[in-house]
């Protein structure tokens, strides 16, 4: 999507800047009295600049949507910054927050939980600006919803209907018209395209690359879907639980995975084209473990197959190695299992 | 009656709600001595089999006239989009169809005996030791009063009659087979205590637990994460290779179907439109429908825009005359518009084990298979 996009102005350079972010839940502690934190994103740095596309790809538990939330200020982070064309949400008054809040539009997984089933198509894309006043006049509002659905390739005619009428394509885009109608510049999806069939998808995703192409906006969208990834992504930010353990370009980590759980996702994932190979397949073990107990050190080490006594003790920082920005958070990036394996092999001789 | 939503995307149940029914495995009733036929000879058996709703199951037709044979020693896959009629299909082969629906023409054949007219006692002799089934929610198919321990050797103790002690170590080891690590330990578990692929690996123990001579697996990694969906796919499959059984894997997603299974028979609106070896029909797709959703997949070796397929599946009841795809066809004609292909052998198709043949039902598959080699792209 990025290839033929002309430089934004440098001051929408960073349009999100996510700094240190920790947010999550609490839970009853142990005496019952004080509650306790968990940290279900823990300390993620992101960037997404104006008109691009950042993925974040990871399994369920990973911190992803609580990530998502975040930003459009649905949670309020424990710790760290999220700031949006250079205001800082967190220290940000209500109506500051208000000024930015056209701009930061959400579309949700699931449109039949996250739109009102009692209000016409015409009223939930329409209702943006009776809140943002001023932005369409109200006798315009027929004529802009009609253009919208029109955009997002639903017939206008759907104006006047509610949502049990039409499909779960059709909803979804409903939800991706309400998220345009106030000409955002940062769209976050939080799995916007998985519960769809895969021509469903393709239709989805071909509308949300023209829109980028005509009004460029900036997406930062969340999937587990790594065939849909590769394909939309500018930038990577593969997570888990709670951590960023690598980002890059998409060329760089599907192309060359750094981090050991990077490289399962990966073989994991089921796709039409490479058949899996029994002999290269990194098989995890187990599964994600609780963010309310993560592991010491690493927290990917207790699936890990290149685990050594190092992970255990200590976290591996997002750092980057070699040449070009393609920072994993592993004590042995880019080396294979016989690296691992000699480097435990030097440490026996050590003991 | 409760119509299910045939209308368009995936949702979050792929089939109507069953409620206490779909948590029945086997129950009572005596054990069926299992009796193996000659190993070449189908396990399951559908003829020409229509499901509907209403009437005598002809008013709403979901499932039009689908053949389809369960072979033991081989996965077959049913593809299709929400709404198609995959999951009526194997729902029917369990006996499990949802109320209002019912197999209005055609034979559902287990084990060599139609099973039109089976009572409730018939079918429940079927389930567990002919067939049976692994679905999509694991937490929808377990009780979560019952320890799992307890609800896998519940199945021994009733059909097999079983004492308790050796129901009990059976399970312990039943459960070790599908990966359940510390099993005597999770055996005293209630299914709330198992992570999602634990629930799952539990299901297929139970569903595995008379020794089933077809699994049917009704989406049954779509609730899962890849990393773990991958570890249950694997299980399945291993499973299956070990025991020889035959495997009904239906499934939305033409990736997780490429892992498993050796045959596929894509569905659309009702009707098996192109079956084959998978190899076949996955590299040289000659069903239009095929075509596009492989196409519909992005793929890193083409860039640029995807190729949707235009429009929506039409809803059961509002299906056109002739070919149920022509209205987003791009290779329709008028013959399309009026006659419905029926599903045959490709010419050019070598002939393969029972269910490998290549067919297909197009009246211009000769064209679409001609394109698909045209425009394939070099990687």
């Amino acid at each position: 999507m990025s290839a033929t996009r002309t430089s934004p102005p440098v001051a929408d350079a960073d349009l999100l800047r996510i700094r240190g972010l920790h947010a999550g839940y609490t839970v009853p502690g142990r005496s019952g009295l004080r509650r306790r934190r968990v940290d279900a994103v823990a300390g993620v740095d992101l960037t997404v600049r104006a008109g691009q596309t950042v993925c974040v790809v990871g399994e369920s538990g990973c911190g992803k949507s609580t990530l998502a939330r975040s930003v459009v200020g649905l949670l309020e982070p424990f710790a760290g910054s999220v700031s949006f064309a250079g205001l800082d949400l967190a220290s940000a008054g209500r109506r500051q927050r208000r000024r930015v809040a056209h701009d930061l539009q959400m579309v949700f997984q699931d449109p039949y939980t996250s739109l009102n089933p009692r209000m016409r198509v015409a009223d939930i894309v329409a209702e943006g600006w009776r809140i943002h006043r001023g932005r369409v006049a109200p006798g315009d509002h027929a004529a802009e919803v009609a253009r919208l659905l029109d955009l997002v390739g639903l017939d206008p005619s759907y104006a006047g209907h509610r949502l049990h009428e039409l499909s779960g394509g059709q909803c979804q885009r409903v939800s991706i018209a309400r998220a345009l109608a106030l000409r955002p510049r940062l769209v976050v999806c939080d799995e916007a395209v998985s519960a769809l069939d895969v021509s469903v998808r393709a239709q989805i995703l071909n509308l949300l690359a023209d829109l980028q192409g005509e009004l460029g906006i900036a997406y930062l969208f969340i999937s587990h879907d790594l065939d849909v990834v590769r394909h939309i992504a500018d930038e990577v930010a593969v997570m888990y639980l709670g951590t960023i353990v690598e980002r890059g370009t998409a060329a760089q980590v599907f192309g060359d995975p750094q981090h050991p759980y990077t490289r399962a996702l990966l073989s994991a994932a089921p796709s039409v084209r490479d058949r899996p190979d029994s002999a290269t397949e990194v098989a995890l073990t187990g599964e994600v473990p609780s963010p309310a107990a993560p592991p010491s050190g690493c927290r990917f080490r207790t699936r890990c197959p290149l685990a050594a006594d190092v992970c255990a003790t200590e976290a591996p920082g997002l750092r980057a190695r070699g040449d070009g920005e393609h920072p994993a958070a592993c004590h042995f990036a880019g080396q294979g299992a016989a690296a691992a394996a000699s480097v435990e092999a030097a440490e026996e001789k050590q003991a | 009656m409760p119509v299910p939503d045939m209308g368009g995307e995936q949702r979050a149940m792929p089939v109507p709600d069953m409620s206490g029914e779909q948590r029945a495995m086997p129950s009572t009733a005596g054990d069926g001595a299992r009796t193996t036929g000659a190993e070449r000879s189908p396990a399951a058996r559908l003829r020409g089999v229509h499901i509907g709703f209403g009437g005598r199951g002809d008013e709403l037709p979901v499932v039009r006239g689908v053949d389809l044979d369960l072979v033991p020693g081989r996965v077959t896959a049913l593809v299709g989009e929400s709404g198609s009629g995959k999951s009526l299909t194997a729902l029917a082969l369990m006996g499990l169809l949802p109320a209002g629906a019912r197999v209005g023409a055609g034979s559902v054949e287990i084990d060599g005996r139609d099973t039109a007219g089976f009572t409730d006692a018939q079918w429940r002799r079927l389930r567990g030791t002919k067939v049976a089934m692994v679905f999509q929610d694991p937490m929808a198919a377990l009780n979560p009063s019952f320890t799992v321990g307890w609800q896998i050797a519940e199945t021994l103790r009733r059909r097999r009659g079983t004492g308790r002690r050796a129901a009990r170590e059976q399970t312990v080891e039943l459960m070790r087979t599908v990966g359940i690590p510390d099993a005597e330990h999770k055996y005293r578990e209630y299914p709330h205590e198992f992570s999602g692929g634990m629930r799952q690996r539990a299901v297929i123990a139970m569903a595995l637990t008379l020794d089933p001579a077809v699994l049917l697996a009704d989406e049954p990694t779509t609730a899962l994460d890849v990393t773990v969906q991958a570890q249950i796919l694997r299980l399945l499959a291993a499973r299956q290779a070990d025991t020889g059984m035959a495997m009904l894997l239906v499934s939305h997603d033409l990736g997780v179907v490429a892992r498993v299974a050796q045959d596929v028979a894509v569905m659309y609106a009702g009707r098996i439109v192109e079956t084959g070896a998978l190899d076949d029909v996955y590299t040289s797709p000659a069903h239009p429908y095929t075509r596009g959703l492989l196409d519909a997949v992005p793929d890193p070796a083409r860039p640029g825009r995807l190729v949707p397929i235009d429009g929506q599946p039409p809803a059961p009841g509002h299906r056109p005359a002739g070919c149920a795809f022509a209205p987003r066809c791009p290779y329709a004609t008028e013959t399309c518009r009026t006659d419905d292909p029926p599903l045959v052998p490709l010419a050019a198709s070598r002939p393969g084990p029972a269910t490998g043949q290549h067919s297909v039902a197009c009246h211009h598959s000769d064209r679409v298979l001609a394109r698909a080699t045209g425009t394939e792209v070099p990687s």
